[in-house]
């Protein structure tokens, strides 16, 4: 029961990898392409790590894959946007099917 | 050509799923890490291909992610406890070397 457990949420955390990747080779823009890689991480990754926690329990291997997990949940955000505000500041453009660009108005507007 | 393009991707991801399924035989657990290879083979493309160096920053971070989930297969199918501590470590270096690549996309020194 429990290997079932364990590998339904490996299935489920590649599933979310491979829907990662395909979006980030489909996806036209770099801001785009960020927003669908980051997907990778808080369903994809975290899921595999959460079936070795049910796999191990709570001996020492499955305490250090929650840890992983709450890690990763903390810093993934943290690398995605500064990779984000870093890029919009070096000056890659939109995709020039973009609406808005509310980031670009606040720096022209000496707010940020 | 915008259909041409869809084609020949939704043909080669497809054929590669079809082929992993039914021609293999290989047991259950290592088809699962070969879909995950795929994950790892479309990171590498956007490596490769990316317009921008932001592009292929976004693709290392995902590598580094999906190295992670790896291990934690591993760990899970070997029974292996020690996979657990190297996905710790590829974590933490992980996110310090996507702050370093923000950092040296934005043109900035590491003082400020």
């Amino acid at each position: 029961m429990i290997e079932i457990l364990a590998l339904f949420f490996i299935v489920v955390g590649i599933t979310f990898d491979l829907f990662g990747c395909i979006g980030l080779i489909r996806m036209p823009d770099i801001y785009t392409r960020l927003q669908a890689a980051t997907k990778c991480v808080t369903l994809g990754t975290c899921g595999i790590l959460f079936a070795v926690f049910v796999k191990f329990g709570l001996s020492p291997a499955g305490i250090k894959a929650l840890l992983c997990i709450v890690f990763l949940m903390l810093t993934a955000p943290v690398s995605a946007h500064a990779l984000a505000r870093a890029t919009h500041r070096s000056g890659v453009k939109l995709h020039e099917g973009a609406v808005c660009d509310k980031y670009a108005e606040d720096r022209s507007k000496n707010i940020i | 050509m915008r259909f041409v393009r869809w084609f020949v991707g939704f043909l080669f991801l497809a054929g590669m799923v079809y082929f992993i399924f039914s021609y293999l035989k290989v047991s259950p657990q290592v088809k699962l890490m070969l879909y995950l290879l795929i994950c790892f083979l479309l990171s590498l493309v956007r490596l490769f291909k990316g317009p921008t160096p932001a592009d292929r920053a976004i693709a290392t971070d995902i590598f580094g992610i999906l190295v992670i989930g790896f291990c934690g297969i591993l760990a899970v199918f070997t029974g292996k406890n020690w996979y657990v501590d190297i996905a710790i470590a590829w974590a933490l270096q992980s996110f310090i070397g996507a702050l370093a690549l923000a950092k040296f996309i934005e043109g900035k020194n590491f003082d400020d």
